[in-house]
């Protein structure tokens, strides 16, 4: 959720064709958006509830449409956007199935990144008998909007159990990837997801 | 110059047009007239000019003063001059009167070239896709190739979505606000009884009142008390409103008790005075018709595939007459076509009213979209 936490933005940019037609859930001010445009020439749609951040968005000449995502994509057709992206936005929802499984009914591809709760830095604070703090999750308890964090062993049960196929996972810290213990060392989780 | 950020002193124009107007109706205005008023200046390229479409009751009469001393400006005077959201030291602003309207355009007030006498009846039922061929007239004579932007709230925001059917090529935006793709039953419903208030008033002649010098006040008196209590929402009412009492009593009467009465019927009086009535039945059967998907089995996005022209959608929570709901088809027959179109859902208590009113964030939002509609110019 932190504007300054935004490393993944590289990945996702690897992971999305050159001239795309991509939809962003949650584009808050469109930086991502942007920078996939400028990137790729993707084609791109941002949705996006916040006055503030709907209004930055429009400003940087971007398309983006109000509406709350907790309702869901009714609005958009199955299958007409080639890869639909919601970007450390996940553990903030409250519709945590459906969101993803529109976002594969709307994309051919998800992606969908979040802060890993399992992070070593996490645990120890847990340990210590609070409530974590940390560069991706900035919040105190009583004022956090991310109301479902997980784990990466979590995430990934969650997507067998709802039958999505994880087409690539990277795990960074501080923007490097982490190939061993990643439950442990790993801060943010980035899945590539398809439908089985 | 006076008020602050005002285009000033304004002048209506009137243009004749002599090639017959095919209408949808299938009958032919043989010619006609529209009235207009333009603010700002047409550029060299020509390629910054900007239509405002009228809702119901407006018209050409979009910003400005007539006189210094004249009590309200034009309708949309907050939206339009210089520094304002739609900034007339970059854009040619342009306001028109539809056919059909009672404001200097060619309508049932005024007089057949034939007859000599007021139209009356024998006006046609013209319709939103008329407007707009009369509209591209006008844009015809004014030299003017390509619109940067149709504008409009309501019946005004129908009329945009025409222009980028109609026209694609020659439309570059399209603003459309607290509007529809086609009325509910509900609405139609309301136009319905509001149009019975009209008809049935022993003064409206069939049509023709003009020639007994009477005027269907009454009729219209109601149909307008009846479309302002559309037009707010309940909670705007009940703020503005409540149950106060006109004279801190109850009256035991049937005259003016609540402060709510006295509202709707000043308004329905001044509008009685001014409006026409055989007007606003044409206007209010314009908006039944508009529908643009019913030649392609009422699939919208279909009807849109020709579109060509950039879109900002822009709704209003309370409003319940055309509500977010029903923009929110337009977009997806936007989306489904992978056009270029954002959207707005402007959280207001006004009611459909809202598009009238610059709230802070709704400005805002003009602002930043006719700033990147410049930027393109």
């Amino acid at each position: 959720m932190s504007a300054q936490f935004r490393q993944d933005f590289a990945v996702i940019a690897n992971w999305i064709p050159f001239g795309a037609k991509v939809l962003d859930l949650g584009c808050e001010d469109g930086s991502l958006l942007k920078f996939l445009e400028r990137s790729l020439e993707v084609k791109s749609y941002g949705i996006e509830k916040d006055d503030i951040h709907w209004l930055n968005t429009l400003k940087q000449g971007l398309n983006v449409i109000q509406m709350d995502l907790e309702s869901g994509l009714s609005g958009f057709e199955s299958q007409s956007f080639d890869v639909v992206v919601l970007s450390q936005t996940l553990q903030a929802m409250r519709n945590t199935e459906k969101i993803v499984q529109e976002m594969l009914r709307v994309g051919k591809e998800a992606i969908v990144t979040f802060p890993n709760f399992g992070y070593w830095r996490h645990r120890i604070q847990l340990i210590q008998g609070q409530m974590p703090v940390s560069k991706a999750l900035p919040y105190a308890w009583y004022n956090t909007p991310n109301i479902h964090l997980c784990t990466i062993k979590d995430f990934d049960e969650f997507c067998i159990q709802h039958k999505i196929g994880i087409k690539e996972r990277l795990i960074l810290t501080h923007g490097k990837p982490i190939h061993i213990m990643p439950n442990l060392l790993g801060a943010l989780a980035m899945y590539r997801l398809v439908s089985k | 110059m006076g008020e602050k950020n005002s285009v000033g002193i304004v002048k209506a124009k009137l243009a004749h047009f002599t090639k017959p107007l095919k209408l949808t109706s299938g009958k032919k205005l043989p010619s006609y007239e529209l009235a207009y008023e333009t603010y700002g200046k047409l550029n060299a390229k020509k390629n910054n000019a900007v239509l405002i479409c009228h809702a119901l009751s407006g018209n050409h009469h979009v910003a400005g003063r007539y006189k210094k001393d004249d009590k309200y400006p034009g309708w949309w005077d907050n939206l339009i001059g210089p520094g304002k959201p739609l900034d007339t030291q970059r854009f040619f602003v342009i306001g028109v009167n539809n056919l059909g309207g009672c404001h200097g355009s060619s309508g049932s007030k005024s007089i057949h070239p034939k007859t000599k006498k007021p139209w009356g009846s024998d006006f046609p039922i013209v319709t939103v896709e008329d407007w707009v061929n009369a509209q591209k007239a006008l844009m015809d004579e004014l030299g003017i190739k390509t619109l940067a932007a149709v504008i409009g709230g309501s019946l005004g925001g129908m009329q945009a979505i025409q222009w980028a059917l109609s026209f694609p090529k020659h439309i570059r935006h399209a603003i459309v606000i607290a509007a529809a793709p086609n009325l509910t039953a509900q609405n139609v419903a309301f136009n319905e009884v509001a149009r019975q208030a009209i008809i049935t008033d022993p003064d409206f002649y069939n049509g023709n009142y003009y020639r007994y010098k009477k005027k269907p006040k009454c009729g219209l008196r109601i149909a307008r008390m009846l479309g302002h209590i559309t037009y707010l929402s309940d909670d705007a009412m009940g703020i503005k409103f409540g149950r106060k009492l006109k004279n801190k009593k109850i009256e035991y009467s049937f005259g003016v008790n609540f402060e709510m009465e006295s509202y709707l019927h000043h308004q329905g009086d001044k509008f009685a005075e001014e409006f026409d009535a055989n007007t606003y039945l044409r206007m209010t059967r314009a908006l039944d018709y508009f529908d643009p998907a019913k030649d392609y089995q009422g699939n919208l996005s279909k009807a849109f595939k020709k579109v060509e022209a950039e879109f900002l959608v822009v709704s209003f929570t309370s409003d319940w007459r055309f509500s977010p709901q029903r923009s929110k088809e337009i977009v997806k027959a936007l989306l489904d076509n992978e056009l270029t179109v954002s959207y707005a859902e402007v959280t207001a208590k006004h009611g459909h009213d809202a598009f009238l009113m610059m709230d802070p964030h709704y400005r805002s939002i003009l602002t930043t979209y006719f700033k990147k509609i410049s930027d393109q110019l």
